[in-house]
């Protein structure tokens, strides 16, 4: 087996690893982060003098990625199966002693697909941010905020290390917190951008133990190396042939596992971790998009993914795929009583990731790789349509204030309805599709309760998200009263949003046929990297898809009823009677946030002001200040001895006499 | 005729200046103050005869003498220095002289 | 009863006596006078132990000149003058009397021990009559004055003339063009009266 033999060098880690696409300096994976990080860091030293071009420069360089992540897809189809992987190593980044680490990309089919999801669906959202954010006093800042981060989550999905994945999963919370706490003057969005952190943060730690587990255990950071030694921990008959070690007994894998999972639950607002995605919001919508949608929250996703030899040797993909799945049942709840339009969304992410992981859990990484790309686009278009209301509404979002929006704004509305019917399930758009995909994985696992909790989920899933767009967009003209105000004209999205919400909304129709059952284009192609998933012929995956589409009209028919209906109102109203303490609840967010605050948050503060004032103010500076003041006392007393009086004087004389002779006196008695 | 034994003269000159240093710090005139340091002086000077007696030479007796002529001088300068203090001030008294301090 | 037993005693109690009621008198002449006692007490005691030169330098320097001395400068300063016995720093008194019990005994302590320890024996005595006897006392201090300690004497006459010519400086009238000889006083005196009352 030879190694990928590059230009740039040998992956010293992986000479004996699979794999032979070749890679020259110009067709290589590092332009993809090259092209990005430039970008962001010309606009930060020069972003005052490129001005109002800064949005179209961004765009541009994040669209050259795009087209060398073009090149290298085809590069890859020119190849066969396992030839399809490249390594790259692009410079010794540590090495300390007998620890070395490199900076090593490692593209394969898995990297390619998030590849081309983070670039091609970012480059529209960068061409939709210049129309949104134009007017901002700190236009260029966001576009190298946009492109850094670009370039983070392209490191994070390229890595072919541990490591290297972990600085691209830090950058991605940093540009996060940047984005969201974009307009810093309001005190809402810097408290959502300090949250956004803060919890990440808790994901993250739990992240390092877990690289520190496998450093220690596999004494390698080296994803394909790691994966190669959960692997041979599984087969005992690896074992005897490849003899002892490194390999990774099941008890450590699943610890090591689970601690990465825990960090996946923090960056993918996952059941407990989540709490931060409906507060992210206060950033632009443009961020809500990409970051929150399509690609930053997904990482999660890719990485149980790229490590899946890791979650088998043990026993976490349970816990991954039950924690998915009540995930995505909670957020749909909670999204079912939300008024403000972007948290509706936001919660509808949280969900739909829900069934990403439900799908990971029961091993049909493809399907959730497929859901993940369908999601990107289905989901950033809905945001930029939402982005685009609000853009005509002067930043008004509480859908009780909106109605019948469609008539006055086409290109939004009909692309919005477009994301509402695939996200619901309908045939034969995409989501369907994908959704059908991991229901059917769930299902040939043998997991019923899980798969009834899809189902069930998908339900609530069609509610919620037809509630929106009823409330929306159709029914009577209604608008928010400082637009009545002023001129009560309602305009469309200008064109730069238009170029990026309907090549979305072409996508969320067209999307299903990356994975249709029959071809299975996105499986096959995954096929070398993450296995092959069961999915059986005969009638059962007809009757499966056939309920799914049940369950997703029914959410949008009880819709329909409550809220186009004209006797929907009293529908509600007695519904609202008769469960009025689990809807308030929920209205609430099942107060998970008042938890938090007091189980944690109050502990931490205490924590912190004991620090700052009991042991800091008080302790050290009681030292420090003590130690001066106790100096300073002894001299105020000391120097009380020069009194002035000559008398005094003498008698201190006298006592330097009396100790003298006493000293002649014992030597004498000694003598 | 038999002496008493020069041990008790020695005695008697520790006591009398240890009196002398009381007098010392216990007085506020500065004359009396003087007067008590020349006491001192004076027991020492029967110390130094003391020894002379105790030695058989007359070593300890010029000592004495030169005590004393040094005593004189000291008690000329002194005074004149106490008279000029005590004349510019009204009051010979040695507590009002308490600047020399913190 | 040996007669210079008896005569030490009495030397011995008028000398301690006379320095302790110096220490108790609040009049500044009583306490010169009590010297004056103590000092010739301690001139019989220079006697009994054969320093008879001594002795009479002790009375007519000490006693005679130098205590005269004090008591014109009392005088001077106010002879009625008393010092209250009320002690104005605290503490002073106590530290004193603490202290000069410590020292007595301290001193008390060394000396008997000095003597021991430096065993000198009693032929001293004996050896100092036979000097007193053969070139007699005055000679024999005058022979060892003016040879072995010529220089200490000539020191000290120095020493006598610089205290004069200080205390004369020290003594002499802030004023331009008195000379020493010049009976310029009643005039220099009006002139501190009129700088007193200005201030």
């Amino acid at each position: 087996m030879t190694a990928g033999a590059t230009l740039n060098g040998q992956c010293a880690s992986c000479s004996h690893l699979t794999g032979g696409m070749e890679v020259s300096w110009f067709l290589n994976p590092g332009w993809l982060i090259a092209f990005p990080l430039f970008g962001a860091l010309l606009l930060l030293f020069f972003g005052r003098r490129i001005g109002q071009r800064a949005g179209v420069f961004a765009s541009g360089l994040l669209g050259l990625s795009f087209l060398v992540g073009l090149i290298l897809f085809a590069t890859q189809l020119s190849h066969e199966g396992q030839q399809r992987t490249a390594y790259v190593h692009m410079f010794d980044w540590i090495t300390v002693g007998s620890f070395r680490v490199g900076a090593d990309l490692t593209l394969d089919q898995l990297s390619i697909v998030m590849v081309l999801v983070v670039t091609g669906v970012g480059t529209l959202i960068h061409i939709y941010s210049i129309g949104y954010m134009e007017g901002d006093p700190r236009y260029p800042r966001f576009f190298c905020y946009l492109n850094l981060f670009a370039a983070f989550m392209l490191t994070l999905v390229l890595a072919g290390n541990l490591l290297l994945l972990y600085v691209g999963w830090e950058g991605v919370g940093l540009c996060s917190f940047l984005l969201i706490g974009f307009w810093f003057e309001r005190a809402k969005a810097s408290n959502a951008a300090k949250k956004a952190f803060l919890v990440n943060r808790v994901g993250d730690f739990a992240f390092l133990i877990g690289i520190f587990v496998l450093a220690k255990a596999a004494s390698t950071l080296s994803i394909p190396l790691i994966n190669a030694a959960a692997t041979k921990g599984l087969l005992s008959q690896t074992q005897k042939l490849f003899g002892p070690g490194p390999y990774l007994p099941a008890g450590i894998a699943t610890v090591a596992a689970l601690l990465l999972f825990a960090g996946a639950t923090g960056k993918s607002a996952q059941i407990p971790l989540y709490v931060w995605l409906p507060d992210a919001m206060e950033g632009p919508t443009p961020v809500s998009a990409l970051i929150h949608a399509a690609t930053m929250v997904t990482a999660g996703v890719y990485m149980v993914a790229r490590m899946s030899p890791l979650f088998q040797a043990g026993s976490a993909l349970t816990v991954v795929a039950w924690i998915g799945a009540l995930t995505a049942l909670w957020a749909a709840l909670m999204a079912s009583f939300e008024f403000d339009i972007k948290r509706v969304l936001a919660y509808s992410t949280i969900s739909q990731l829900g069934y990403m992981f439900l799908a990971n859990g029961v091993q049909g990484y493809s399907a959730a790789m497929f859901h993940l790309v369908t999601h990107a686009f289905f989901k950033a278009l809905m945001f930029l349509g939402a982005g685009a209301v609000m853009h005509s509404l002067a930043g008004e979002t509480d859908m009780r204030k909106m109605g019948g929006l469609r008539k006055a704004m086409p290109i939004t509305g009909y692309t919005f309805l477009v994301g509402w019917l695939a996200i619901s399930g309908i045939f034969p758009l995409a989501g369907f599709w994908s959704k059908d995909a991991i229901l059917a994985s769930a299902w040939h696992q043998g997991q019923y309760a899980l798969w009834a909790i899809g189902v069930g989920t998908a339900l609530l899933t069609a509610f919620y998200m037809s509630r929106l767009y009823f409330r929306v967009f159709e029914g009577p003209l209604l608008v928010p009263d400082e637009v009545e105000a002023h001129n009560g004209r309602v305009h469309d999205a200008p064109v730069t949003m238009a170029v990026a919400l309907v090549p979305l909304a072409l996508l969320s129709v067209v999307g299903g046929a990356l994975n249709l059952p029959g071809s299975l284009i996105l499986e096959h192609f995954l096929e070398p990297v993450v296995g092959r998933s069961e999915v059986p012929g005969g009638l059962t995956p007809w009757l499966l898809a056939s309920t799914a589409l049940v369950a997703g009209l029914a959410g949008i028919a009880l819709a329909y009823l409550l809220y186009v209906r004209s006797d929907g109102r009293a529908r509600r109203a007695s519904l609202y009677g008769r469960l009025k303490v689990p809807i308030v609840a929920a209205a609430n967010k099942f107060y998970v946030d008042e938890l938090y605050g007091r189980a944690i948050v109050l502990p931490g503060k205490a924590l912190a002001n004991f620090s700052a004032y009991t042991l800091d103010a008080r302790g050290i500076d009681g030292v420090v200040r003590g130690t001066g003041e106790l100096i300073a006392g002894i001299s105020e007393r000391t120097r009380r001895v020069q009194s002035g009086y000559v008398r005094n004087y003498a008698a201190t004389f006298l006592i330097g006499v009396v100790i003298l002779i006493s000293i002649v006196v014992v030597r004498l008695g000694a003598a | 005729m038999t002496s008493v034994a020069p041990g008790f003269y020695l005695i008697l000159a520790g006591l009398m200046f240890t009196i002398g240093v009381v007098g010392v710090l216990v007085r506020r005139n500065a004359i009396v103050i003087f007067m008590f340091v020349e006491l001192m002086l004076n027991a020492v000077n029967l110390i130094f005869v003391t020894f002379a007696r105790m030695h058989g030479t007359v070593d300890g007796q010029i000592l004495v003498f030169f005590v004393l002529v040094v005593a004189a001088a000291e008690v000329t300068v002194g005074l004149a220095i106490i008279l000029m203090i005590a004349r510019r001030r009204n009051s010979a008294d040695v507590d009002g002289l308490h600047l020399l301090k913190w | 009863m040996n007669l210079s037993v008896l005569i030490f005693g009495v030397m011995f109690i008028v000398a301690l006596g006379a320095s302790l009621a110096m220490l108790f008198s609040p009049n500044a002449v009583h306490v010169a006078l009590f010297l004056v006692v103590a000092q010739v007490a301690l001139a019989l005691a220079f006697l009994l132990q054969g320093a008879y030169f001594v002795a009479a330098m002790q009375i007519i320097i000490y006693a005679g000149a130098i205590m005269v001395l004090f008591l014109f400068v009392i005088m001077l300063l106010g002879v009625d003058k008393r010092e209250a016995l009320i002690e104005p720093l605290r503490g002073q008194r106590q530290v004193a009397i603490g202290l000069g019990l410590l020292l007595a005994a301290e001193v008390s302590y060394s000396i008997l021990r000095g003597i021991h320890l430096a065993g000198l024996g009693s032929g001293g005595s004996a050896r100092l009559n036979a000097i007193n006897q053969n070139p007699g006392n005055v000679k024999a201090i005058a022979r060892l004055l003016f040879s072995r300690y010529l220089l200490p004497f000539e020191a000290t006459s120095l020493l006598l003339v610089v205290a004069i010519v200080g205390v004369m400086m020290l003594a002499r009238r802030i004023d331009a063009a008195a000379s020493l000889f010049e009976p310029r006083v009643a005039e220099s005196d009006t002139h501190i009266e009129q700088e007193r009352e200005a201030v």
